[in-house]
Protein backbone atom coordinates (compact mmCIF):
# COMPACT_ATOMS: atom_id res chain seq x y z
CA UNK A 1 0.00 0.00 0.00
CA UNK A 2 1.32 3.43 -0.90
CA UNK A 3 1.30 5.57 2.24
CA UNK A 4 3.57 8.36 0.99
CA UNK A 5 0.73 10.85 0.64
CA UNK A 6 -1.39 9.57 3.52
CA UNK A 7 -2.07 11.28 6.84
CA UNK A 8 0.22 9.82 9.49
CA UNK A 9 1.37 10.38 13.08
CA UNK A 10 4.90 11.76 13.18
CA UNK A 11 5.33 11.88 16.97
CA UNK A 12 3.49 11.42 20.25
CA UNK A 13 4.10 13.70 23.24
CA UNK A 14 2.79 12.42 26.57
CA UNK A 15 3.27 13.08 30.27
CA UNK A 16 2.42 9.44 31.08
CA UNK A 17 3.88 6.49 29.18
CA UNK A 18 0.92 4.37 30.30
CA UNK A 19 -1.36 6.33 27.96
CA UNK A 20 0.52 5.27 24.83
CA UNK A 21 1.00 1.77 23.48
CA UNK A 22 3.81 0.57 21.22
CA UNK A 23 3.49 1.68 17.61
CA UNK A 24 5.17 3.21 14.64
CA UNK A 25 5.53 6.79 15.88
CA UNK A 26 8.26 7.90 18.33
CA UNK A 27 7.00 8.80 21.82
CA UNK A 28 8.42 11.83 23.66
CA UNK A 29 7.97 12.15 27.42
CA UNK A 30 7.24 15.56 28.95
CA UNK A 31 7.42 16.45 32.63
CA UNK A 32 5.04 19.38 32.62
CA UNK A 33 2.19 20.79 30.59
CA UNK A 34 4.42 23.65 29.47
CA UNK A 35 7.19 21.31 28.31
CA UNK A 36 4.67 19.16 26.51
CA UNK A 37 3.23 22.09 24.55
CA UNK A 38 6.70 23.33 23.68
CA UNK A 39 7.80 19.85 22.54
CA UNK A 40 4.69 19.45 20.40
CA UNK A 41 5.31 22.85 18.78
CA UNK A 42 9.01 22.13 18.15
CA UNK A 43 8.29 18.73 16.64
CA UNK A 44 5.58 20.21 14.46
CA UNK A 45 7.87 22.95 13.18
CA UNK A 46 10.82 20.60 12.60
CA UNK A 47 8.85 17.97 10.72
CA UNK A 48 6.21 20.11 9.05
CA UNK A 49 3.33 18.55 10.97
CA UNK A 50 0.37 19.90 12.92
CA UNK A 51 -0.02 19.39 16.71
CA UNK A 52 -3.34 17.87 17.83
CA UNK A 53 -4.78 17.38 21.30
CA UNK A 54 -6.35 14.00 22.15
CA UNK A 55 -7.92 15.57 25.27
CA UNK A 56 -6.55 12.83 27.56
CA UNK A 57 -3.22 14.58 28.10
CA UNK A 58 -1.61 13.19 24.96
CA UNK A 59 -0.54 15.37 22.02
CA UNK A 60 0.19 13.95 18.60
CA UNK A 61 1.97 15.63 15.72
CA UNK A 62 0.29 14.69 12.47
CA UNK A 63 1.43 15.06 8.89
CA UNK A 64 -1.66 15.76 6.81
CA UNK A 65 -1.64 14.69 3.17
CA UNK B 1 -13.13 42.88 -53.66
CA UNK B 2 -13.53 46.21 -51.87
CA UNK B 3 -16.69 44.88 -50.30
CA UNK B 4 -14.90 41.75 -49.03
CA UNK B 5 -12.12 43.81 -47.46
CA UNK B 6 -14.67 45.81 -45.44
CA UNK B 7 -16.53 42.59 -44.51
CA UNK B 8 -13.37 40.94 -43.20
CA UNK B 9 -12.15 44.12 -41.50
CA UNK B 10 -15.41 44.67 -39.63
CA UNK B 11 -15.50 41.02 -38.55
CA UNK B 12 -11.90 41.05 -37.32
CA UNK B 13 -12.34 44.31 -35.42
CA UNK B 14 -15.59 43.16 -33.78
CA UNK B 15 -14.10 39.75 -32.87
CA UNK B 16 -10.90 41.17 -31.42
CA UNK B 17 -12.92 43.73 -29.47
CA UNK B 18 -15.06 40.92 -28.08
CA UNK B 19 -11.91 39.13 -26.88
CA UNK B 20 -10.66 42.35 -25.24
CA UNK B 21 -13.97 42.84 -23.46
CA UNK B 22 -13.83 39.28 -22.13
CA UNK B 23 -10.19 39.52 -21.10
CA UNK B 24 -10.01 40.71 -17.56
CA UNK B 25 -7.20 40.15 -15.13
CA UNK B 26 -8.85 40.35 -11.74
CA UNK B 27 -8.19 39.01 -8.26
CA UNK B 28 -7.69 35.52 -9.62
CA UNK B 29 -4.35 36.75 -10.98
CA UNK B 30 -4.98 35.16 -14.27
CA UNK B 31 -4.02 35.71 -17.02
CA UNK B 32 -0.83 37.34 -15.89
CA UNK B 33 0.12 40.68 -17.38
CA UNK B 34 1.57 41.26 -20.00
CA UNK B 35 2.56 37.91 -21.51
CA UNK B 36 -0.72 36.11 -20.90
CA UNK B 37 -2.50 39.15 -22.36
CA UNK B 38 -0.46 39.06 -25.55
CA UNK B 39 -1.08 35.34 -25.99
CA UNK B 40 -4.82 35.65 -25.56
CA UNK B 41 -5.25 38.77 -27.68
CA UNK B 42 -3.22 37.14 -30.48
CA UNK B 43 -5.32 34.00 -30.33
CA UNK B 44 -8.44 36.16 -30.19
CA UNK B 45 -7.29 37.99 -33.33
CA UNK B 46 -6.74 34.69 -35.14
CA UNK B 47 -10.17 33.46 -34.02
CA UNK B 48 -11.72 36.72 -35.27
CA UNK B 49 -9.97 36.31 -38.61
CA UNK B 50 -11.26 32.74 -38.94
CA UNK B 51 -14.81 33.92 -38.27
CA UNK B 52 -14.58 36.99 -40.54
CA UNK B 53 -13.13 35.18 -43.56
CA UNK B 54 -15.82 32.49 -43.51
CA UNK B 55 -18.56 34.65 -45.08
CA UNK B 56 -16.57 35.91 -48.11
CA UNK B 57 -15.26 32.34 -48.61
CA UNK B 58 -18.80 30.97 -48.75
CA UNK B 59 -20.01 33.87 -50.90
CA UNK B 60 -17.34 33.43 -53.55
CA UNK B 61 -18.16 30.40 -53.37
CA UNK B 62 -14.98 28.66 -52.24
CA UNK B 63 -16.11 25.65 -50.24
CA UNK B 64 -12.59 24.27 -49.87
CA UNK B 65 -11.56 27.44 -48.06
CA UNK B 66 -14.66 27.24 -45.87
CA UNK B 67 -13.80 23.63 -44.94
CA UNK B 68 -10.28 24.64 -44.01
CA UNK B 69 -11.69 27.35 -41.78
CA UNK B 70 -13.69 24.75 -39.89
CA UNK B 71 -10.49 22.78 -39.39
CA UNK B 72 -8.75 25.92 -38.14
CA UNK B 73 -11.56 26.53 -35.65
CA UNK B 74 -10.97 23.10 -34.16
CA UNK B 75 -7.46 24.17 -33.18
CA UNK B 76 -8.96 26.32 -30.46
CA UNK B 77 -9.62 23.19 -28.49
CA UNK B 78 -5.90 23.29 -27.75
CA UNK B 79 -6.42 26.45 -25.70
CA UNK B 80 -8.20 24.43 -23.05
CA UNK B 81 -5.21 22.08 -22.76
CA UNK B 82 -2.79 25.00 -22.68
CA UNK B 83 -4.64 26.69 -19.82
CA UNK B 84 -5.08 23.46 -17.93
CA UNK B 85 -1.40 22.56 -18.13
CA UNK B 86 -0.23 26.02 -17.10
CA UNK B 87 -2.58 26.26 -14.12
CA UNK B 88 -1.87 22.69 -12.99
CA UNK B 89 1.85 23.43 -13.00
CA UNK B 90 1.46 26.63 -10.98
CA UNK B 91 -0.77 24.73 -8.57
CA UNK B 92 2.14 22.81 -7.06
CA UNK B 93 3.60 25.94 -5.49
CA UNK B 94 0.33 27.39 -4.19
CA UNK B 95 -0.24 27.32 -0.43
CA UNK B 96 -4.00 27.24 -0.95
CA UNK B 97 -4.64 25.44 -4.21
CA UNK B 98 -7.30 26.22 -6.77
CA UNK B 99 -8.26 22.57 -7.11
CA UNK B 100 -8.73 20.63 -10.33
CA UNK B 101 -12.42 21.57 -10.69
CA UNK B 102 -11.62 25.28 -10.68
CA UNK B 103 -8.78 24.77 -13.17
CA UNK B 104 -11.07 22.83 -15.51
CA UNK B 105 -13.65 25.60 -15.20
CA UNK B 106 -11.14 28.34 -16.06
CA UNK B 107 -9.68 26.30 -18.97
CA UNK B 108 -13.18 25.67 -20.35
CA UNK B 109 -14.06 29.36 -20.13
CA UNK B 110 -10.94 30.36 -22.07
CA UNK B 111 -11.85 27.96 -24.86
CA UNK B 112 -15.46 29.13 -24.93
CA UNK B 113 -14.37 32.77 -25.19
CA UNK B 114 -12.59 32.08 -28.46
CA UNK B 115 -15.70 30.44 -29.90
CA UNK B 116 -17.68 33.53 -28.90
CA UNK B 117 -15.08 35.61 -30.76
CA UNK B 118 -15.57 33.47 -33.88
CA UNK B 119 -19.35 33.83 -33.64
CA UNK B 120 -19.10 37.61 -33.14
CA UNK B 121 -16.80 37.98 -36.15
CA UNK B 122 -19.00 35.69 -38.24
CA UNK B 123 -22.20 37.54 -37.36
CA UNK B 124 -20.66 40.97 -38.01
CA UNK B 125 -19.08 40.08 -41.35
CA UNK B 126 -22.26 38.23 -42.36
CA UNK B 127 -24.40 41.29 -41.56
CA UNK B 128 -22.08 43.52 -43.56
CA UNK B 129 -22.20 41.17 -46.54
CA UNK B 130 -26.00 40.97 -46.54
CA UNK B 131 -27.16 44.38 -45.33
CA UNK B 132 -24.21 46.78 -45.30
CA UNK B 133 -22.03 48.30 -42.62
CA UNK B 134 -24.62 50.23 -40.55
CA UNK B 135 -26.41 46.96 -39.74
CA UNK B 136 -23.05 45.22 -39.20
CA UNK B 137 -22.15 47.78 -36.54
CA UNK B 138 -25.43 47.13 -34.76
CA UNK B 139 -24.88 43.37 -34.93
CA UNK B 140 -21.34 43.82 -33.59
CA UNK B 141 -22.58 45.75 -30.56
CA UNK B 142 -25.34 43.21 -29.88
CA UNK B 143 -22.83 40.32 -30.21
CA UNK B 144 -20.46 42.03 -27.78
CA UNK B 145 -23.23 42.45 -25.22
CA UNK B 146 -24.39 38.84 -25.65
CA UNK B 147 -20.79 37.57 -25.32
CA UNK B 148 -20.38 39.54 -22.13
CA UNK B 149 -23.65 38.23 -20.70
CA UNK B 150 -22.84 34.62 -21.61
CA UNK B 151 -19.59 34.87 -19.68
CA UNK B 152 -21.35 35.74 -16.43
CA UNK B 153 -22.26 32.52 -14.68
CA UNK B 154 -23.88 31.79 -11.35
CA UNK B 155 -22.19 32.78 -8.10
CA UNK B 156 -22.25 31.15 -4.65
CA UNK B 157 -24.38 34.06 -3.41
CA UNK B 158 -27.09 33.04 -5.93
CA UNK B 159 -27.47 29.52 -4.54
CA UNK B 160 -26.78 29.93 -0.82
CA UNK B 161 -27.22 32.39 2.04
CA UNK B 162 -23.79 33.50 3.20
CA UNK B 163 -23.83 34.57 6.85
CA UNK B 164 -21.11 35.22 9.45
CA UNK B 165 -20.53 32.23 11.74
CA UNK B 166 -19.29 32.29 15.33
CA UNK B 167 -15.76 30.91 15.75
CA UNK B 168 -15.59 28.97 19.03
CA UNK B 169 -14.17 25.82 20.61
CA UNK B 170 -15.73 22.64 21.92
CA UNK B 171 -12.72 21.64 24.05
CA UNK B 172 -10.04 21.11 21.37
CA UNK B 173 -12.43 21.14 18.42
CA UNK B 174 -12.66 24.34 16.41
CA UNK B 175 -16.23 25.09 15.40
CA UNK B 176 -17.85 27.60 13.06
CA UNK B 177 -21.49 27.84 14.11
CA UNK B 178 -22.32 24.18 14.74
CA UNK B 179 -19.94 22.80 12.11
CA UNK B 180 -16.80 21.02 13.35
CA UNK B 181 -13.78 22.35 11.46
CA UNK B 182 -10.70 20.71 13.00
CA UNK B 183 -8.79 19.78 16.12
CA UNK B 184 -6.46 22.55 17.29
CA UNK B 185 -3.84 21.14 19.65
CA UNK B 186 -1.99 23.92 21.40
CA UNK B 187 -3.70 26.42 23.74
CA UNK B 188 -1.63 29.24 22.22
CA UNK B 189 -3.00 28.39 18.77
CA UNK B 190 -6.54 28.31 20.12
CA UNK B 191 -6.17 31.80 21.54
CA UNK B 192 -4.89 33.09 18.22
CA UNK B 193 -7.74 31.42 16.36
CA UNK B 194 -10.34 32.92 18.73
CA UNK B 195 -8.79 36.35 18.38
CA UNK B 196 -8.07 36.54 14.67
CA UNK B 197 -10.02 33.71 13.04
CA UNK B 198 -13.11 34.45 10.98
CA UNK B 199 -15.97 32.09 10.22
CA UNK B 200 -18.75 32.03 7.66
CA UNK B 201 -21.67 29.65 7.25
CA UNK B 202 -23.15 28.83 3.83
CA UNK B 203 -26.81 27.85 3.97
CA UNK B 204 -27.87 26.19 0.70
CA UNK B 205 -31.25 27.43 -0.56
CA UNK B 206 -32.38 24.12 -2.09
CA UNK B 207 -31.30 20.53 -2.79
CA UNK B 208 -29.44 21.56 -5.95
CA UNK B 209 -27.39 24.07 -3.97
CA UNK B 210 -26.76 21.58 -1.18
CA UNK B 211 -25.28 19.05 -3.58
CA UNK B 212 -23.28 21.71 -5.42
CA UNK B 213 -21.69 22.90 -2.16
CA UNK B 214 -21.04 19.26 -1.25
CA UNK B 215 -18.46 19.20 -4.00
CA UNK B 216 -14.90 19.37 -2.69
CA UNK B 217 -13.91 21.25 -5.86
CA UNK B 218 -16.46 24.00 -5.21
CA UNK B 219 -15.32 24.37 -1.61
CA UNK B 220 -11.67 24.49 -2.65
CA UNK B 221 -12.49 27.25 -5.15
CA UNK B 222 -14.07 29.28 -2.33
CA UNK B 223 -11.05 28.73 -0.07
CA UNK B 224 -8.68 29.74 -2.86
CA UNK B 225 -10.52 32.95 -3.64
CA UNK B 226 -10.81 34.13 -0.03
CA UNK B 227 -7.14 33.32 0.66
CA UNK B 228 -5.99 35.18 -2.44
CA UNK B 229 -7.91 38.32 -1.51
CA UNK B 230 -7.69 38.45 2.29
CA UNK B 231 -4.45 36.48 2.77
CA UNK B 232 -3.80 33.62 5.19
CA UNK B 233 -1.37 33.09 8.06
CA UNK B 234 -0.15 29.73 6.86
CA UNK B 235 3.30 29.06 5.54
CA UNK B 236 5.12 26.17 3.96
CA UNK B 237 5.03 23.27 6.45
CA UNK B 238 3.13 25.42 8.98
CA UNK B 239 -0.37 24.36 8.13
CA UNK B 240 -2.14 24.58 11.50
CA UNK B 241 -4.14 27.63 10.40
CA UNK B 242 -5.16 26.17 7.06
CA UNK B 243 -8.42 27.64 5.73
CA UNK B 244 -11.00 24.87 5.72
CA UNK B 245 -14.59 24.29 4.58
CA UNK B 246 -16.46 21.51 6.35
CA UNK B 247 -19.98 20.23 6.07
CA UNK B 248 -22.70 19.74 8.64
CA UNK B 249 -23.86 16.33 7.47
CA UNK B 250 -27.37 16.82 8.90
CA UNK B 251 -28.23 20.18 7.39
CA UNK B 252 -25.84 20.41 4.43
CA UNK B 253 -24.57 23.75 5.72
CA UNK B 254 -20.92 24.52 5.07
CA UNK B 255 -18.75 26.10 7.74
CA UNK B 256 -15.77 28.06 6.42
CA UNK B 257 -12.81 29.01 8.58
CA UNK B 258 -10.07 31.47 7.62
CA UNK B 259 -7.27 33.10 9.59
CA UNK B 260 -6.79 36.09 7.32
CA UNK B 261 -4.21 38.85 7.13
CA UNK B 262 -7.10 41.27 6.66
CA UNK B 263 -9.72 40.18 9.20
CA UNK B 264 -12.67 42.00 7.63
CA UNK B 265 -15.71 39.78 8.07
CA UNK B 266 -17.97 41.89 5.84
CA UNK B 267 -15.52 41.60 2.93
CA UNK B 268 -15.14 37.87 3.55
CA UNK B 269 -18.90 37.38 3.20
CA UNK B 270 -19.03 39.47 0.01
CA UNK B 271 -16.07 37.63 -1.55
CA UNK B 272 -17.68 34.25 -0.92
CA UNK B 273 -20.95 35.47 -2.45
CA UNK B 274 -19.09 36.32 -5.67
CA UNK B 275 -17.14 33.05 -6.04
CA UNK B 276 -18.30 31.45 -9.30
CA UNK B 277 -20.24 28.20 -9.15
CA UNK B 278 -17.89 25.73 -10.83
CA UNK B 279 -19.46 24.10 -13.88
CA UNK B 280 -18.26 20.59 -13.04
CA UNK B 281 -19.50 20.95 -9.44
CA UNK B 282 -23.01 22.01 -10.40
CA UNK B 283 -25.56 19.42 -9.35
CA UNK B 284 -29.21 19.25 -10.38
CA UNK B 285 -31.03 16.57 -8.40
CA UNK B 286 -34.21 18.65 -8.59
CA UNK B 287 -34.22 18.23 -12.38
CA UNK B 288 -35.07 14.59 -11.91
CA UNK B 289 -38.52 13.31 -10.96
CA UNK B 290 -37.32 11.31 -7.96
CA UNK B 291 -35.05 14.15 -6.87
CA UNK B 292 -38.10 16.45 -6.65
CA UNK B 293 -40.19 13.80 -4.95
CA UNK B 294 -37.50 13.07 -2.36
CA UNK B 295 -37.06 16.79 -1.66
CA UNK B 296 -40.68 17.17 -0.47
Amino acid sequence: MDTAGATRILAVVTPDSGLVGPGGAPVFMAHSQEEQERLALLLARIMGGVPHDLENGVYIVVKHS
Amino acid sequence: MQNHVLTILLGVVAGTLARLVMLRSDYRHYPSYPHGFVTHISLGFIAALVGAVAVPALAKPDYVAATFLILAAQQFREIRNMERETLARIEQTKLVQRGSDYIEGIAGVFEARNYLVIITALATSGANHLWGWPVALGVAVISLVISHLLMQGECVGDIADVVPGKVHFDRSLLMVGDVVIMNVGLPAFREKVLEEGRGVVLKPRDDDARLTLDSIGQRQAILHDISVILGTKIDEKEMEFMPLAKKNADTGEIGIFLLPNEPDLECLVEIIKKVPVIESSKARPLSSYYGRRAAD
